[in-house]
């Protein structure tokens, strides 16, 4: 890719699009069609965010929605929009003239301008603490699914696949497929509550049929499927050397005298998706507590936050799979365009992606409730169970907080007990400790309970080197390598 | 046509990687599935996340402690080693 002349350092975009998944994609390509300077921004060496992740000459193998990933792909160059991969985004700051996103590239850092910025960062998953779940060969279900499909490597040879949602059927489908022994899925939920949603249903029938195909290959290579069932234990201690799974009431308590051993060297585990908000909260956005307990962005119907300038789209605003992400980042992208070049909006196109955009709401909101997260999963702690990865923070050391130290909120509670103050932030911990302080304290974690623990004026850890170099606009950014 | 796998080495151990792997993916393909001790506890940790967001993955590459081996896509020819804890004086979060 050449550097175009909107490339140049020092000037400004119309468009900032943070994050190249299926929303940030989308986003760019309706932005930059309309006309708008857009600069698309993401972490990744390559275009696609975590749906369509995929390796150097890959062309689709293994993934669906292919032939969507690539004429994306080819808006982003026939509409000239500028596409920087190897950033990480560490904060954005509002300027008179618009906002100023920080990042580094390889450690160096790198500042883009733009009159408006589009958050589309996505999102990662969620987990729940449980004994040995610090031990090397317990994986994210992402994990896994980022090996294979990024990489082409099994994340080990019998795996159990365990946690919570839709999403554990592409991963051990996808493993079955690949040729590894899934031992499970063990699925804590009992999703049978969908049925009881029947527009969602039949608004959504593609899907479905996708999760039917996963079911059916599940089928045809043997693997069993349980519900109301997980793994609570994982044992080993240089590598897993097995599991315990065990039944779980309607409460996620375990049944008494419902568990055994399996033997496994991996866990695949998840419990749905925690989104990336840190850079709304940095700008002071309003937030709120989605149906699946996550926190996530306001935005209203045209995807705009509260805060003038800023759109949130994908999972970044409500976790719902990557077709509604798509939709939402396209509905973003146009409006973020005609806002900031006054081109004259498209209503038919516009009125048929809100008819989408309300078709796949309704129905991830349907699966939201199918697959609710209770907090029975806080009785299969030790008090030596490692809660926060980082800090290597116990249950224990967090009940103490409340219980000897009077901490009343996830904020007090890092204080003294420091989970979510390592590298990752609270990332990986900060829903679980949220639910164990809420709980211990006799409520439910509210929305300002989630905010103490995901606030994170710096989004991604960076050397001292690199914030110390500060501003980079009179330095060189070449973009698109 | 595929370019060719190549060589790296680990804590001195030659291991083999596909181009466009990460360290941490060519790693646990060769049968690796820890690279760091923490700090604390000495506890071994490896892969968690995969996708740039947990640091249980720190890894020295070349020297350079804290690379995230699930992101730091592998060259041939490097230089990789076990990390002792979080390594974070030169980190600011
Ligand atoms: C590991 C993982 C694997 C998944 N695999 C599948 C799958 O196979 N099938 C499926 O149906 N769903 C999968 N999902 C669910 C997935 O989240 C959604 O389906 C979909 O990808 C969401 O699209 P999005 O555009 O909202 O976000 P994402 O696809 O998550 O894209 C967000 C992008 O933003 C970038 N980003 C985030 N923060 C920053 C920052 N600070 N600076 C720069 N860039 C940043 C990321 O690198 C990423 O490229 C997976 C989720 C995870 C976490
Ligand atoms: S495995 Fe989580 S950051 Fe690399």
């Amino acid at each position: 890719m050449t550097t175009s002349p909107a490339e140049r350092p020092g000037t400004r975009y119309d468009i900032a699009v943070l994050g190249a998944g299926p929303a940030g994609l989308a986003a760019a390509v309706a932005a930059a069609g309309q006309g708008a300077g857009t600069v698309l921004i993401d972490a990744g060496a390559r275009p696609g965010g975590q749906y369509w992740r995929h390796r150097e000459g890959d062309e689709g193998a293994l993934h669906h929605g292919w032939g969507h990933f690539r004429r994306l792909r080819r808006g982003l160059s026939a509409h000239g929009a500028d596409y920087r991969p190897g950033h990480c985004v560490w904060h954005v700051e509002r300027t008179e003239a618009g906002f100023t996103v920080h990042a580094t590239r390889e450690g160096s850092p790198r500042t883009v301008r733009a009159k408006a910025v589009i958050v589309a960062t996505g999102a990662y998953d969620r987990q729940l603490p449980f004994p040995g779940w610090t031990t090397p060969g317990v994986f994210t279900a992402g994990a896994v699914q980022a090996l294979l499909k990024g990489h082409g490597v099994p994340a080990g040879r019998r795996i159990a696949v365990a946690g919570t949602g839709p999403f554990l059927l592409p991963v051990a489908a996808g493993l079955a497929e690949a040729g590894v022994r899934v031992v499970g899925v063990f699925e804590a939920g009992l999703p049978t509550a969908f049925g009881r949603h029947p527009l969602a249903t039949l608004r959504n029938l593609p899907k479905l049929a996708e999760g039917a195909g996963y079911l059916g290959t599940l089928l045809r290579h043997r693997v069993p499927y349980r519900t109301r069932t997980t793994v609570v234990a994982a044992h080993g201690t240089a590598t897993v050397t097995g599991a315990t799974v065990a039944r779980l009431d309607q409460r996620w308590r375990i049944v008494p005298g419902s568990t055994r051993e399996i033997d496994c060297d991996t866990v695949a585990v998840g419990y749905g998706f925690t989104p990336q908000t840190e850079i709304p909260l940095q700008l002071g956005c309003a937030m709120r507590r989605d149906a699946d307990g996550s926190l996530v962005a306001r935005v209203d119907a045209r995807q705009r936050a509260s805060v003038d300038g800023v759109y949130v789209a994908g999972e970044a605003c409500g976790v719902g799979g990557a077709q509604l992400s798509a939709v939402e980042g396209e509905l973003a992208g146009l409006h973020a365009a005609y806002a900031t070049t006054g081109s004259a909006p498209d209503r038919r196109r516009l009125a048929g992606l809100l008819r989408r955009r309300a078709a796949q709401r309704s129905f991830a909101a349907a699966l939201h409730r199918a697959y609710p997260v209770p907090d029975g999963w806080q009785t299969w702690l030790e008090r030596d169970t490692t809660v926060c990865r980082c800090e290597e923070v116990t249950a224990g050391a967090i009940r103490e907080a409340v219980d000897d130290l009077g901490a009343t909120d996830p904020r007090a509670v890092k204080l003294y007990a420091r989970p979510g103050m390592g590298l990752c932030q609270g990332r990986v911990c900060g829903y679980a400790t949220t639910c164990l302080v809420a709980r211990a304290t006799g409520r439910r974690p509210t929305a300002d309970d989630l905010r103490g623990m995901a606030t994170r004026p710096i989004a991604h850890p960076l050397t001292l080197g690199a914030l110390a170099a500060g501003d980079d606009s009179g330095g060189d950014d070449s973009g698109g390598g | 046509m595929t370019p060719p796998p190549f060589a790296f080495t680990f804590d001195g151990r030659l291991v083999r990687a596909e181009p466009g792997q990460s360290v941490a993916a060519a790693l646990i393909a060769a049968g690796h599935r820890s690279w760091r001790h923490t700090r604390a506890e000495g506890r071994p940790r490896g892969v968690f996340c995969g996708i740039g967001v947990c640091f249980d993955c720190l890894v020295t590459i070349n020297g350079t402690p804290n690379h995230r081996a699930c992101l730091a896509e592998v060259r041939p020819g490097d230089v990789v080693s076990t990390q002792e804890g979080a390594g974070r004086d030169d980190l600011a979060c």
